[in-house]
């Protein structure tokens, strides 16, 4: 968003003067909220917020002008961490509510949303941990992979499914010049840690505790839905997340195999691909896999829209 | 009007909004309801279960598309590949109108996910009035706008809100969905008459009517979607609709949502004032 101009428009006689009021109103509303989640105090030029607010926003006998575009602050704030908080459960169980709340509120403070929906407020979130590893620390490196991971699944809900590659269509073209394309909503994943389970213990340790919530005695809340899962420990995890039947499913990979999906998702033909796999991996060993993922609709025709980043 | 070019010459009856945890009971129980309302934008997706529910719900009820981020009073222009997306829906739905606020929500291609109330100014209802009829050439079909709920008021206004959505509906040529709740929340919060409103709005505009809870807060109303409706609320949508006609009426339940049969129930207490409304005419 364009810096807002100093003074908000007396009157709004043309399409630029309700551009510089919105510009004057949005840079309000999206304004970090103070510690006590509250309106600044101070404008963006240091002047005294309630005598910026009283420019444009009328009171009433009930609030001030200051108290009216607070309003508007809080609910854009809390909006925001509602669905932040929706998308990223692992994150948050991962890091803790404070920390996660912080990197909440400089990610959304640095990358406002710039789409229509709130289904893609976190699509530069795996980024923002990576350039701003303070936030996270010490758990940086942990925190990338399961916000990827949640990104994930949010492609795999509802990304683009495209028409599905038969075996008619494999056996037509030479496997030296065969390409495939692998479809939009799934992703492959190449993880040091079982973001996967760890992720299943979370939502289940959620669903435990709303289930529990009901209850009228708060003593009754089992031990076990209470505690948080422990951090997943080091160990390489190749998955695929992906949906079938419109149902969400994470697909753990062996590495060879993961190997040659990510070889066709960067555009190579299917026999230098299978040779990713290396020489351990019996023929039989690929067609059973090759089996599996068809009968999955993983492989449509090759484009450049859109293709799964494999790491 | 009952059915008006507003809303495709349908008369509908009272809906719903179709909502995440009533779909199993819908889609197991095939309760009878007139209609459902969608939120455009959960539907505007390429592909999943999204769209897998909605083709299911589509073969059995008439739905109505609802948007919340067309935002016809901001000052950017339309967003094409937005109004193709909208347009691939509105051809799956084959609703018969759409509806949208009238208000903002973006500035610079930022999206604030909220309906902020417009300045109240002859510019800002010739620009909004722009964008509502590109937006209607578009997608082809009639477009009805709604009044929002509103807790800020701007120096800058030159109208009362009533009067801008008037200016709004006849510069666009469009309907209106008239958000009776919302109505009662403003006039809470600005302290004024809901009647004036209700009152002095072009009725022969109006195809569709919302109704809604609210919550009471000492120095203000929020419009939270999560309670019955509450009775100055009936009230005032029996004089809506003895001005308006019988329009199609939608309950809003957003927030606490409790059991299909709970919404639906409130929703068609909406009869009773239809009912009183039919034998006014009478």
């Amino acid at each position: 968003m364009k810096r807002p101009p100093k003074h908000a428009p007396e009157r709004i006689a043309s399409t630029e003067d309700l551009r510089s009021f919105q510009r004057m109103m949005a840079t309000a509303v999206t304004r970090p909220m103070t510690a006590q989640d509250g309106l600044q105090s101070r404008w963006i030029d240091g002047r005294p917020m309630a005598r910026v607010a009283a420019e444009f926003v009328k009171p009433n006998d009930r609030l001030s002008s200051f108290e009216r575009l607070e309003l508007y602050n809080q609910m854009y704030w809390f909006r925001l961490f509602s669905a932040i908080q929706d998308d990223c459960p692992g994150l948050r169980a991962a890091l803790g509510d404070g920390k996660f709340m912080r990197l909440a509120r400089a990610y959304l403070a640095k990358c406002p949303s710039r789409s229509f929906t709130l289904r893609d407020l976190c699509s530069r979130l795996v980024e923002f941990i990576r350039k701003n590893p303070r936030l996270t620390a010490p758990r940086t490196a942990l925190a990338v992979e399961i916000a990827r991971f949640e990104w994930a699944q949010t492609v795999a809900f509802d990304g683009e499914a495209r028409p599905v590659v038969d075996a008619q269509g494999f056996a037509r073209t030479p496997p030296d010049r065969l390409r495939l394309g692998i479809q939009p909503y799934l992703t492959l994943l190449d993880l040091r840690h079982p973001i996967d389970t760890y992720v299943i213990s979370v939502k289940r340790r959620e669903v435990m505790r709303s289930e529990a919530s009901n209850t009228p005695d708060a003593s009754a809340l089992p031990g076990r839905a209470a505690r948080r899962p422990s951090l997943p420990r080091p160990s390489r995890t190749c998955v695929a997340v992906h949906r079938h039947n419109n149902r969400l499913f994470y697909k753990r990979l062996s590495p060879a195999a993961y190997r040659i999906l990510a070889e066709l998702a960067r555009g190579q033909t299917l026999t230098r691909a299978v040779a990713a796999a290396g020489p351990g991996v019996r023929p039989a060993q690929v067609r059973a896999w090759f089996t599996t993922w068809m009968a999955l609709g993983w492989f449509c025709a090759p484009g450049n829209k859109r293709l799964p980043r494999a790491s | 009007m009952p059915a008006n070019r507003f809303n495709g010459h349908c008369d509908y009856g009272i809906g719903i909004g179709l909502r995440v945890p009533h779909y199993s009971h819908i889609l197991s129980k095939k309760p009878v309801v007139d209609w459902f309302e969608i939120i455009s934008e959960n539907f505007m997706v390429e592909g999943g279960r999204p769209l897998e529910l909605l083709d299911k719900i589509l073969e059995q009820y008439r739905v109505v598309q609802h948007g919340v981020s067309m935002y016809f009073g901001s000052a950017d222009k339309p967003d094409r590949a937005h109004l193709r997306r909208l347009k691939n829906l509105v051809k799956r739905t084959k609703t018969p109108w759409l509806s949208d606020h009238l208000c903002w929500g973006s500035v610079d291609g930022t999206y604030t996910h909220d309906l902020l109330p417009m300045p109240y100014t002859f510019a800002a209802a010739r620009r909004t009035a722009e964008k509502i009829r590109q937006t209607r050439d578009f997608l082809e079909i009639p477009i009805c706008v709604e009044n929002v709920s509103s807790y800020a008021e701007f120096h800058a206004s030159e109208m009362t809100e009533w009067e801008f959505l008037s200016e709004v509906v006849e510069l666009a040529d469009c309907g209106i969905l008239l958000d009776v709740n919302n109505i009662y929340v403003s006039s809470k919060n600005h302290g004024f008459d809901p009647y004036d409103y209700v009152n002095n709005v072009p009725h022969d505009r109006v195809g569709q009517m919302h109704i809604a809870g609210h919550t009471k807060f000492e120095k203000y109303i929020l419009d939270t979607h999560d309670h019955p409706v509450l009775d100055p609320v009936w009230k005032l949508y029996a004089r809506a609709t003895e001005l308006c006609g019988v329009s199609a009426t939608l309950l809003e339940w957003d927030d606490k949502i409790p059991s299909f049969d709970e919404v639906h129930n409130e929703a068609l207490k909406a009869n009773e004032f239809i009912d009183g409304a039919k034998k006014a005419v009478v």
